[in-house]
C-alpha cells in the first residue's frame, strides 16, 4: 500500500485479518514472510518496535481512562515526548486542529460520547508519531452521521499523507472511504478490488466466495398471541459518586409470537440493561415483565432460562462462554439443567459431547474437534456455537443482543436463517442490534432506545437507516415518518 | 479429526505433569544450591533421602501424614474451584477437632455410632466456621482472606480457653498434660497392622472417599458444573443462571466441612485426645498441597505423599549432619516455582491450542480446492 491512501482489509471471520493486524503491530510473530516499511524490511518484535517505526493502532475496544482528562489520557505512556504540561497541550492542539480532530484537551474522557472517544484514540497515535494508521473495525459502535464524520477525519489524514488501514464488515462503508481493497479469505489474499469499479455486492462474493445473503423479511409471521409482555420497567443506579442515574425509565412493549422487534440505539443507552433485566441478572425498580402468560418478574435467571428464553449475550466473552473451557462444556452452559445435558442432577457427558458435535455441524463452527478451548476459535465461531446451543432448546423467547457482530457474511446468513426459521415456527425475538441494516432487514417491528427510554418508533419496510439514526442521536421523537397514533 | 483431538488431549496431559515436574527439579537444584552453601555436599543427603524415604516403615509413616494432608488439600481446592481463597482451613480444623474430642471423650455410644457423631460434629463444626466467612462475604462483601485469618486467630483464642482444666479439658498423665477426655477405646478407628513397620491409620479409606467424591461432584454432578462455571467466570455464571452469592456461600461450608475432617485421622487413629501438642499449621500445608496437585484429586495425592516424603526424610538428615531446616527450604521453594511454573505452562498451553486449531482449520481450507475441482 502506498503513502496518503486509505487502504480497506475485508474478509470474513477468521479469515485472518486481526491476525495480520496483530503481527503488523508487533503482537504476534510471523513463521515467514517479510514486512517492509519505507523501503525498509522491518522486523517487529512487540508493539513499542511498530510505534517507533511509525504505526499505530486504534483497538476496536477503547483503551481509555474514564477519569482522566483528555490530555491525561494522551500524554499517558508517552510522558517522553513532550512532557505532560504545556508543551504536551500545544502539540495536541497542533495534530487536533492539523487533522480537524476538534479535541478539547481537559475535557474528562467519561463526559466523551462515543465518537469523541474514538478522535482521541486517533489523536493518541498520532501524538506517538505514527505515520500509517490501524483501525480496527472502526464504524462498530457509530451511527450513520458519525461514520460520516469519522471518514472526513480519515480524508483529512490521507490528505497530510498519512496511510490508513481499515478494517471492517461494512462494505458500503469500505466502498465509500477506502482508495484501495483488499480481500482476505482463510488466511490468504484472494483479491484486490478498486472501489470505483466494484459493488457492495461483488466484494461480498469475494469475501465468501459464494452468493451473498441480505435479511429480508419475508411474508409475516406476527401474531396476536402475546409471547413478552413488558410493562413500566424501571431501573436507577447510583453511580459511585452517589449520583441516582435512571437507566430504564418506563419501558413498556409486547412481543408477539412469530414477531421480532427490533430495538436501535447508540450503545449504552439502556439496552444491555433492557437485556438483563430481562434475563433476570438485574433486579428493576419497578415494573412487570411477563412471559407467555406467566408473570415471571420475581423469578431467578435459572427460572427464566427454563421457561424458555434464548440468550445471545452482546459480550460472549463475559456472558456466553467459559474461554478456558472445551466446547461441549461450553454448549452446558446456562442449560445444565435441561436435556441433553444432564439426567437428574447427574451430568449427562455423553448427550453433551454428541449434541455439541451435532451444533459444531449444523452451524457450521470451524474447530478441529469439541476438546479445544472456547478461547481457541475466532470470533464468529464463538458466536455460531451459541447461536447454535440457544436455538437447540426450542426457545419461545430469543433475547440477541448482536447476534451477529464480529460474524463474516457467511456466519451471518446462517443466523439470520436460523432466527426466520425459528420465527415461522413462533418464536418472539427481542432484536439489539448496532447493524441497522441488520435491524431494518429482520424486525418486523422498531422501537428506538435513547437515554433510558423508548422514544420512537418506525416501521421496517419505510424507513431508513440515515433517519433511525437521527432518532438515536435523540434528534427525533414519536412515530418516524408515518404519522400513526404513537404506540407507547 | 478425532486422532487431532486425542493428539491435543496427549499434549494437554503431558503439559500437565510438566510443570508440577519442572518446579520439582528447579526446587532439588536450588536446594542443592543451599547445601552446597552451607559447606555440605548435596549428593549423599539426596540418596539418604531416596533410601530412607522407601524403607518399609517410612512408607508407612509417609501414608499416615499423606492421609491429612489429602483432606486438607482437598478442602482447599473445593475453594480454589470457585476462586475463592479459604485461608481459613487452619482454624476450621482445629476448632473442628477440639469440639469432636470433647464430644468423643463424653460419648458412651456403641463404637460405630460414637464414631459417626464424631465426624458429623467436626464437618458441623468446620463448616459453621467457615460459613461464616462465607456469610460476610456475600452479604457484607468481605473478602474471605481478611475474614478467614482473622477467623484462624478467634479458633486459637477459642480453643486456648477452652483446653483449660475446669473448662473442656482435665489434667492428665500425673498432671503433666492438658487435653479433653480421651475417646473410649470402642471409639478408636480401625488401623490396618503391616507387622513391624507400624499401622497404617484406617482413616486413609475415608481420604480415599472424599478424593472420589470430589471428583465425582465437581466432574459429574450439574451442581459441579455450576461450582466450576462460577469458578471460571462470574459473569457467565450469572447469565447462566447460577446463583454466585448462593454458590459462593455453598463452596465455602463445604470446604470448611472437609476441612473439618482434617484433624479426625490424627484423634481417632492416634492421639485420641486433644491437646496442646495437637498438629497446627496443617491448613496452611493444604494451600500448598492443593496448587501443587493443581486442584486435581489425583494431584493433591500426589501432592500429600511428597510432602509427607519430605518431612519424613529431611528428619531423618539431621542424624547424617545436615540441617532439618532444609525442610522449609524444599518445601518452599516448590510452592513457589509450582506456581511460575503452572503460570507459563497454562499461557504456553492456551497459545500453543490456538495455533494448533489454525493450523488444523489451514489444512482443511489447502484441502478444500482439490475437493471442489473434483466436483467440477
Amino acid at each position: 500500500m502506498s503513502k496518503g491512501t486509505v487502504h480497506a482489509l475485508c474478509g470474513e471471520n477468521g479469515a485472518g485479518k486481526s491476525t495480520l493486524m496483530k503481527i503488523l503491530y508487533g503482537m504476534q510473530q510471523p513463521d515467514e514472510g517479510t514486512i517492509t516499511i519505507d523501503g525498509e524490511q522491518a522486523v517487529l518484535h512487540n508493539p513499542a518496535d511498530a510505534i517507533a517505526r511509525g504505526i499505530g493502532m486504534v483497538h476496536q475496544h477503547f483503551m481509555l481512562a474514564d477519569n482522566l482528562t483528555v490530555l491525561e489520557n494522551v500524554v499517558l505512556g508517552a510522558e517522553k515526548l513532550y512532557g505532560i504540561g504545556g508543551k504536551a497541550r500545544a502539540k495536541i492542539k497542533e495534530i487536533s486542529d492539523a487533522y480537524g480532530l476538534n479535541v478539547r484537551p481537559d475535557v474528562l474522557v467519561e463526559e466523551l460520547g462515543v465518537a469523541d472517544r474514538q478522535r482521541v484514540e486517533i489523536l493518541k497515535v498520532l501524538y506517538r508519531g505514527a505515520r500509517t494508521l490501524i483501525l480496527d473495525e472502526p464504524t462498530a459502535v457509530l451511527v450513520p452521521q458519525e461514520v460520516d464524520a469519522l471518514f472526513d477525519n480519515l480524508r483529512e489524514l490521507k490528505a497530510e499523507g498519512l496511510t490508513v488501514i481499515f478494517i471492517s464488515h461494512k462494505l458500503g462503508e469500505v466502498l465509500s472511504v477506502a482508495d484501495e481493497i483488499t480481500v482476505i479469505r482463510r488466511g490468504t489474499t484472494v483479491g484486490t478490488a478498486e472501489p470505483a469499479s466494484t459493488t457492495p455486492r461483488q466484494l461480498a462474493e469475494m469475501m465468501v466466495g459464494s452468493e451473498l445473503p441480505t435479511p429480508v423479511t419475508e411474508e409475516s409471521t406476527v401474531t396476536d398471541v402475546p409471547m413478552l409482555t413488558i410493562e413500566g420497567l424501571h431501573l436507577a443506579q447510583t453511580d459511585l459518586d452517589g449520583i441516582e442515574r435512571v437507566v430504564l425509565d418506563e419501558i413498556s412493549f409486547t412481543i408477539h409470537k412469530g414477531e421480532i422487534l427490533g430495538i436501535a440505539g447508540v450503545e449504552g443507552n439502556g439496552q444491555s440493561e433492557l437485556v438483563e433485566a430481562i434475563m433476570g441478572m438485574r433486579h428493576p425498580d419497578a415494573g412487570t415483565i411477563t412471559l407467555d402468560g406467566t408473570d415471571i418478574s420475581q423469578s431467578a435467571t435459572r427460572d427464566r432460562r427454563e421457561a424458555g428464553i434464548g440468550y445471545i449475550p452482546e459480550d460472549r466473552h463475559r456472558h456466553g462462554l467459559l474461554l478456558e473451557a472445551p466446547l461441549w462444556e461450553n454448549r452446558i452452559l446456562g442449560h445444565v439443567t435441561e436435556k441433553p445435558n444432564s439426567r437428574g442432577a447427574l451430568l449427562d457427558t455423553k448427550g453433551a459431547r454428541a449434541d455439541t458435535e451435532r451444533i459444531v455441524r449444523s452451524y457450521d463452527v470451524r474447530t478441529p474437534g469439541i476438546d479445544v478451548t472456547a478461547a481457541s476459535l475466532s470470533g464468529g465461531n464463538q458466536q455460531k456455537l451459541i447461536v447454535g446451543r440457544e436455538m437447540s432448546h426450542d426457545p419461545k423467547l430469543l433475547i440477541a443482543a448482536h447476534p451477529t457482530r464480529g460474524v463474516d457474511v457467511g456466519a451471518q446468513a446462517a443466523i439470520w436463517d436460523h432466527i426466520r426459521e425459528a420465527r415461522r415456527e413462533g418464536l418472539a425475538v427481542l432484536l439489539i442490534s448496532a447493524d441497522l441494516d441488520e435491524l431494518i432487514g429482520l424486525s418486523d417491528t422498531l422501537r428506538v432506545m435513547y437515554r433510558g427510554r423508548l422514544v420512537a418508533d418506525a416501521d421496517p419496510a419505510t424507513i431508513t437507516p440515515e433517519e433511525l439514526g437521527s432518532a438515536m442521536t435523540g434528534a427525533a421523537t414519536g412515530h418516524l415518518e408515518h404519522a400513526e397514533d404513537d404506540a407507547r | 479429526m478425532n486422532k487431532l483431538t486425542s493428539r491435543i488431549d496427549k499434549e494437554r496431559l503431558l503439559l500437565g505433569i510438566a510443570a508440577p515436574l519442572l518446579a520439582i527439579v528447579a526446587a532439588l537444584v536450588i536446594t542443592a544450591l543451599v547445601i552446597l552453601a552451607t559447606g555440605k555436599n548435596p549428593g549423599p543427603a539426596f540418596s539418604d533421602m531416596l533410601n530412607y524415604g522407601f524403607a518399609s516403615d517410612s512408607q508407612v509413616y509417609i501414608l499416615n501424614k499423606a492421609t491429612t494432608y489429602y483432606l486438607a488439600g482437598v478442602s482447599v481446592a473445593i475453594g480454589f474451584r470457585m476462586n475463592l481463597f479459604n485461608i481459613g482451613v487452619d482454624g476450621q480444623y482445629r476448632l473442628a477437632a477440639f469440639f469432636a474430642a470433647v464430644l468423643g471423650g463424653a460419648l458412651t455410644l456403641p463404637g460405630w455410632l460414637s464414631v459417626l457423631l464424631i465426624l458429623i460434629c467436626a464437618m458441623a463444626t468446620g463448616a459453621v466456621w467457615a460459613a461464616i466467612a462465607g456469610v460476610l462475604k456475600v452479604t457484607r462483601g468481605v473478602s474471605e482472606v481478611i475474614s478467614t485469618i482473622m477467623l484462624n486467630s478467634i479458633a486459637t483464642a477459642v480453643i486456648a480457653y477452652l483446653l483449660q482444666p475446669g473448662k473442656l479439658a482435665q489434667l492428665q498423665q500425673g498432671g503433666t498434660v492438658v487435653a479433653t477426655k480421651p475417646l473410649p477405646s470402642a471409639s478408636h478407628f480401625f488401623n490396618i497392622d503391616t507387622g513391624p513397620s507400624g499401622e497404617l491409620w484406617g482413616f486413609i479409606v475415608i481420604a480415599a472417599l472424599v478424593g472420589i467424591a470430589y471428583w465425582f461432584v465437581l466432574g459429574r454432578t450439574r451442581f459441579g458444573y455450576d461450582l466450576r462455571t462460577v469458578g471460571q467466570s462470574e459473569s457467565a455464571a450469572a447469565a447462566s443462571g447460577v446463583s454466585v452469592k448462593k454458590m459462593v456461600a455453598t463452596s465455602m461450608i463445604i470446604s470448611g466441612a472437609v476441612a473439618g475432617l482434617i484433624g479426625m485421622p490424627t484423634l481417632l487413629n492416634d492421639s485420641y485426645q486433644y491437646s496442646a501438642d495437637f498438629p497446627t499449621g496443617i491448613g496452611f500445608t493444604g494451600i500448598a498441597i492443593a496448587l501443587l496437585g493443581r486442584n486435581n484429586p489425583i494431584g493433591i495425592a500426589l501432592g500429600a505423599l511428597l510432602w509427607g516424603f519430605l518431612e519424613r526424610t529431611t528428619n531423618h538428615l539431621e542424624f547424617q549432619g545436615y540441617d532439618k531446616e532444609i525442610l522449609g527450604v524444599i518445601q518452599g521453594v516448590i510452592v513457589l516455582c509450582v506456581v511460575i511454573a503452572y503460570e507459563v505452562v497454562r499461557r504456553y498451553g492456551l497459545k500453543r491450542q490456538q495455533q494448533r486449531v489454525g493450523a488444523e482449520l489451514a489444512a482443511q481450507v489447502a484441502a478444500a480446492p482439490m475437493k471442489k475441482q473434483e466436483v467440477a
